[in-house]
């Protein structure tokens, strides 16, 4: 018991509770910013969440893992203009085109190793970056308003802030215990194995291949879903989701909060939007600051913020 | 036939164009081993310099020179300020790092020249067009450029593979530590290397905005195409960095001209006529998947990687 009463766990918890209680505090204040913004948060660790587990535990570094976020929004998108609106149709339609589309890309990418697989990753991504602008039907390079979110009847209702708050602060969980379990599983370990040496993995007998591929799947699958939660948060898709600077934005979120460690990618999430909006508060030239800033983190905290907290744990 | 003629020198315009940006590229990519997105902010900052000084000299020429040299400053500032505490480092960090310097590299150009686009006005004499072929008239500019452009390329080669720097550049990409030990100082070769790669930047991106504007964010866009050059070259190749760009430029100008004819054979018009757009943006893309998946280490993966 003494061991989980460290102050990182500490750190982590609070954050936990404080998630939680966001849409309590943002009532009570009548602030719908507030819980936007955070829903906005929850959303975007959910995917950061996802990438981490291909990149800080397979070490397989993508640069287009903004395209499933789109996938699944415009999966959202299109449904709902051909008048679909039928949640558990969009959902399942979201999550099934976002694991086939990556079993395609892994199953390219996956064959080359280091800087070759971020810049296929991207290569693909933009692909699909092209193929929203084409879609004329759809808003092509304006994007598409979405009139109504995904509906799931008497079950529940995602217009309401709260209630769509803690749907996505569920999945962000629910994808939080997913990826826990996984990298602590036989299949996490062999992830991880492959990371480190994969010439070895394989001479013992493992087919990191298609383990790989398994993972990076699963990674394309969570991301689909947080892009389906995405559209419906914004009522709005377009291919600026997919634009490779937001593939860039979640590579930040998982190396800022620190890669390697399941809550990482939450806690920079939340860092980084967070400091987005303080410094944009501060003045309009944010990103002046926000820019050194991140080479900075590079240079000087390695592990980012999760290893900060840890070092705090043998203090 | 005198659009396809006219539309492969395009071709060899943009490639070459490309040419300038990824040599820096894979060069600070080959020999440093580093990755280095803000590559495109360089070419942005040559863009925005080149339209200043030429419009505080009043002379094109003038003008350009300044901005080359204001762009070589930058870069090797740039190197000694961030990039030197990168190399060894992860590819990740680099990617995360240079992705820091676009964010400020765009805000610093908003801040300095505002928000809207700046145009470099072309003098007289470049402006008009001439006759490269009786009843072929071509832009004089795009033709200065596809000059311009072979002359560096050809200088670069010469430099690399002839001279004494490009001796050490090659040493030090082969064995760091011992060059130093030799006692050359393979840090400020590195500071000079990398400032050259960014006045190259700047040269294509002054170039550039000729045709179009000099405008923030101009860089990201043609830098992914650039690393799709570098990658299906082979990295840290020059002569597959050349091969690739003219033929990346060939493929994107041509595709876009004559996909939509293409299409029409088999499709509806009008579906021809929306998906071609997006499809001849894919092209280069799909071509470097396929180059990946066939060679894993691009066409001409350079001796010693």
């Amino acid at each position: 018991m003494r061991a989980l009463a460290n102050p990182r766990n500490l750190v982590v918890a609070a954050i936990l509770i404080f998630l939680a209680l966001v849409p309590v505090y943002a009532q009570a204040r009548a602030n719908p910013y507030l819980l936007s913004l955070f829903t906005r948060i929850i959303i975007l660790a959910m995917a950061a969440v996802s990438l981490n587990l291909i990149m800080g535990f397979g070490g397989m570094v993508s640069f287009g893992h903004a395209a499933y976020i789109g996938l699944g929004g415009y999966a959202v998108g299109i449904l709902a203009q051909e008048g679909i609106t039928a949640g558990l149709v969009q959902w399942p339609v979201a999550i099934v085109t976002s694991a086939l589309l990556a079993v395609v890309i892994g199953a390219f990418s996956l064959r080359t190793r280091g800087v070759y697989f971020i810049m296929i990753t991207l290569a693909f991504a933009q692909m699909i970056y092209y193929v929203g602008v084409g879609l004329e039907r759809y808003g092509g390079d304006d994007g598409l308003s979405i009139d109504r979110r995904s509906q799931f009847g008497g079950l529940f209702n995602l217009s309401n802030r709260t209630v769509f708050y803690y749907v996505c602060f569920g999945l962000l969980l629910a994808s939080v215990y997913l990826v826990w379990r996984l990298v602590n599983s036989r299949f996490g370990l062999v992830i991880q194995g492959a990371r480190s040496n994969d010439r070895r993995m394989r001479a013992i007998g493992f087919p990191t291949y298609r383990y790989r591929l398994v993972c990076f799947v699963i990674a394309g699958t969570i991301c689909g879903l947080a892009g389906v939660l995405l559209a419906n948060h914004t009522d709005f898709i377009s291919p600026a989701t997919m634009h490779w600077t937001r593939s860039g934005d979640l590579i930040v979120m998982a190396v800022l909060g620190g890669m390697g460690t399941v809550l990482g990618p939450v806690l920079g999430a939340l860092a980084l939007l967070l400091l987005e909006e303080a410094l944009s508060g501060l003045t309009e030239y944010w990103q002046v600051i926000l820019g050194p800033l991140l080479l900075a983190v590079v240079l000087f905290a390695r592990g980012g913020i999760d290893g900060m907290l840890a070092s705090l744990n043998r203090a | 036939m005198l659009l396809f003629v006219e539309q492969c020198l395009n071709g060899l315009q943009v490639g070459l164009l490309l040419f300038l940006l990824a040599a820096g590229l894979t060069l600070v990519f080959g020999i440093m081993d580093l990755v280095n997105l803000a590559h495109g902010s360089l070419y942005m900052l040559g863009a925005y310099f080149a339209a200043t000084f030429t419009a505080f000299t009043g002379s094109f020429l003038a003008g350009v020179a300044l901005a080359l040299g204001a762009t070589l400053i930058t870069g090797m500032a740039v190197e000694v300020i961030a990039m030197r505490r990168l190399y060894g480092r992860d590819h990740l960090d680099h990617v995360l790092g240079t992705f820091g310097l676009i964010l400020f590299f765009n805000e610093i150009v908003r801040l300095v020249w505002g928000p809207e686009g700046r145009n470099l006005p072309l003098p007289a004499w470049l402006s008009k067009s001439i006759e490269i072929l009786p009843g072929f008239p071509y832009s004089m500019y795009r033709l200065s450029i596809i000059v311009v452009s072979l002359a560096v390329a050809l200088a670069l080669y010469l430099v690399v593979m002839r001279t004494r720097f490009g001796m050490l550049v090659r040493a030090g990409a082969s064995n760091r530590e011992m060059v130093g030990a030799l006692g050359v100082n393979i840090r400020l070769l590195y500071t000079f290397l990398f400032g050259v790669g960014a006045a190259l930047a700047g040269l294509a991106g002054m170039m550039q905005a000729a045709i179009l504007t000099a405008q923030i964010g101009m860089g990201e866009n043609i830098l992914i195409l650039a690393f799709v050059v570098i990658i299906i070259g082979g990295i840290g190749s020059i002569r597959g960095a050349f091969i690739a760009a003219l033929f990346v430029g060939f493929v994107d100008t041509v595709g876009r001209t004559f996909l939509p004819e293409l299409l029409k054979l088999t499709l509806s018009p009008t579906a021809a006529s929306t998906a071609a757009p997006a499809l001849s943006s894919m092209l280069i893309y799909l071509l470097m998947a396929v180059v990946l998946v066939v060679r894993p280490s691009g066409l001409f993966p350079a001796a010693g990687r």
